[in-house]
């Protein structure tokens, strides 16, 4: 078993040339925001001999290549540079706000199985049925909304019209975090779960129809006992890598919804540090952002591998 | 009590009473598969039934264990095991005959085992539900099955998951599995086509060893001749959803009473006659949507007269214990064997 993981190390060291290249990208793309720093720093009062001065100090007025060169060789000392906003080193910021990022989208992905599992069984139970067809298309419905807009209407039912969640915020406790996070995950999963309740329907199927399915039905198996003994652990294993593919997806949309509940997250961090053009700032986020769906891709083959014992990726590896 | 007295007196453990299955269509033509089949097995007998793709076997085999496809539905008929109509029964009832009473036995060995579980598990999992067995007993009673099918080290291939062994292996693991409660039924569905001639018979011998040891009757699917005669002691002859030609195996090898066994015999190779000429069937099998009238055969019969295409041709007892659906078999087989 444990063998069969052993692609792992190799994997994370993967994830070394991908942050690179991110770096890369992120680095000259936040250079092309038109305006300067030092301007939003000093603000609109501020005289341009000032701002220059800012600038000059700042090192923005050398050579990007320089630059770009100064913040790699920073990196590789583990040092991320220095908020311009807060004039506190990003990483601080980074770790003070990445737990509830994590939390988000982990609470998201909960609610995502408890929706998707039962409804998908739903369906696969009786294909052709009025509720099979209930259960693909209203989905579809989460699918086509923008996530903002099924925030800001869950927002408006379920915390200003009936009041049972708070409007925005954290809270401070565990339990407190679930209930104010609970919206917003809620919001993510609705985004999410269409694709995955398709993909489970169809392996479920398809699993349902397989030759084991019949052996257990022949040893007595049936109902509750059929599904979790056989259906449910070989139908979940293609959906596993089209949840992992769509991580990334819910990570992006954590940007937007931690926006509308205001929720201090990594995501409210990137947009305000654009905003402000807090490059350091911007560039912490992006990069651990990359590392997080790099770990999520390594995760997920892990997951892959416990599930499925025919699976073994160290043969790839030396392949 | 007497010899006679006894005999009479056994019930049949399986009985199929004009068993007929099809899928429904609402827009009309809807096919008929298997088309009034009657037989029935009596406790301890190893029964074939015989007879080319499309020939309702496996379908027949499918009813009585109750796993016909999605669509597939018996129209007609009864279907009687231990006394009991299984076709009446609840889901719930018909669970928990299944594995101690009447267990079944897959064609692909490769794709009947589940692949994410250990075949000991699986084993296992009947006698967990059925005899109310602990989780170690269990596992236990799975290596002792795993054993009797003659694998070496049966503690360590009951851990192997099915893609960490062959096609033999796995069918015996199925055998075991199969007969891990005692049934005192076993269905058998072509469980040797899939594998190598040599593997084949080597699981023949122990599927017949074990249901012997159990006192298990069993219910024998395949298109080989030469396996239902190294198996079974009576045969069905099917052909297009109807039984053809019922018998003992050894009367049916020595004196087919229809025309098609006979034709299936000249299409096969034997091994005693090497020299011999092949002798395919001109045509194909009728279609199932649209049956010709009369014997389903008879487009293909050297035999066939006029009034073979029209009318029903009901088995008809022409030897002692020996039936045959043929008008013409006294003609044709009556006076020459």
């Amino acid at each position: 078993m444990l063998s069969r993981l052993k692609f792992v190390p190799m994997r994370l060291l993967q994830a070394v040339p991908v942050a690179f290249g991110v770096t890369l990208v992120v680095f000259f793309m936040v250079h092309l925001i038109p305006g300067n720093p030092a301007e939003s720093i000093l603000g609109a009062q501020a005289t341009p001999a000032k701002v220059a001065a800012l600038t000059d100090q700042m090192g923005l007025n050398q050579p990007v290549v320089q630059q770009y060169w100064h913040f790699l060789s920073n990196l590789a000392h583990g040092n991320l540079g220095e908020s311009y906003t807060y004039q506190v080193p990003v990483l601080t910021l980074v770790w003070q706000r990445a737990p509830v990022t994590l939390l988000l989208v982990a609470y998201s992905v909960v609610l995502m199985l408890i929706i998707s599992i039962p409804l998908s069984m739903l369906a696969a139970s009786r294909p052709g049925h009025v509720r099979d067809h209930a259960v693909r298309v209203i989905p579809l419905v989460g699918l086509g909304m923008p996530q903002f807009w099924v925030g800001v209407m869950l927002l408006l039912v379920f915390a200003v019209g009936t009041g049972w969640f708070p409007v925005g915020g954290y809270g401070d406790t565990m339990m407190d975090h679930l209930w104010y996070l609970f919206l917003p995950a809620l919001t993510l999963a609705i985004s999410i779960s269409p694709v995955i309740i398709r993909s489970l329907r169809a392996s479920m199927l398809n699993v349902l129809e397989s030759d084991y399915v019949a052996t257990a039905r022949s040893k007595g198996a049936g109902g509750r006992s059929l599904f979790a003994g056989h259906v449910l652990r070989n139908a979940i294993i293609p959906a596993v890598s089209i949840v992992g593919v769509n991580l990334g997806y819910l990570v992006g949309g954590t940007l937007v919804i931690e926006k509308v509940f205001a929720i201090p997250g990594l995501g409210s961090m990137l947009i305000e540090s654009i905003f402000a053009r807090d490059f350091p700032s911007v560039q912490a986020v992006a990069l651990f952002v990359a590392v997080f769906v790099v770990l999520v891709g390594v995760l997920t083959d892990v997951v892959y591998t416990l599930l499925d014992p025919r699976v073994d990726l160290t043969q790839r590896m030396n392949a | 009590m007497s010899v006679v007295a006894l005999s009479r007196t056994v019930e049949p453990l399986l009985s199929v009473q004009h068993l007929t299955i099809g899928i429904p269509s609402s827009g009309g033509g809807h096919a008929t598969l298997v088309r009034d089949v009657s037989f029935e097995v009596g406790p301890g007998v190893r029964y074939g039934l015989v007879g080319e793709s499309g020939s309702g076997k496996s379908m027949t085999l499918k009813a009585i264990a109750g796993l016909l496809p999605r669509g597939v539905e018996v129209l007609e008929g009864e279907i009687h095991f231990d006394g009991d109509d299984v076709l009446t029964m609840s889901p719930h009832e018909r669970r928990r005959i299944m594995g101690p009473r009447m267990a079944m036995i897959f064609q692909e060995p490769m794709t009947a085992l589940n692949p994410t579980t250990r075949v000991g598990k699986q084993i296992a999992e009947g006698p967990r539900r059925h005899l109310g067995l602990s989780k170690a007993d269990a596992q236990e009673l799975a290596v002792d099955m795993i054993r009797r099918t003659g694998i070496p080290d049966p503690a360590r291939r009951a851990r192997a998951y099915p893609h960490e062994l062959s096609g033999g292996l796995r069918q015996r693991i199925m055998i075991a599995m199969a007969l891990s409660c005692k049934p005192a039924l076993v269905l058998c569905d072509e469980p040797t086509t899939a594998l190598d001639v040599t593997v084949q018979d080597q699981v023949l011998r122990l599927l017949a060893q074990l249901c012997d040891d159990m006192g298990s009757a069993l219910t024998f699917v395949t298109h080989d001749l030469a396996v239902v005669s190294q198996t079974c002691s009576r045969l069905s002859v099917m052909y297009a959803g109807r039984i053809m030609e019922e018998g003992n195996v050894r009367e049916v090898y020595e004196a087919p009473q229809h025309p098609y066994t006979e034709a299936l015999f000249q299409s096969a190779p034997d091994f005693d006659d090497p020299g011999r000429r092949l002798a395919p069937i001109p045509g194909l099998p009728p279609s199932l949507t649209d049956p010709p009238p009369g014997c389903p055969f008879a487009p293909r019969c050297q035999y066939a007269i006029e009034s073979c295409s029209t009318g029903s041709k009901p088995l008809v007892e022409v030897r002692h214990r020996h039936l045959s659906a043929c008008d013409l078999a006294d003609q044709i087989f009556g006076g020459t064997r």
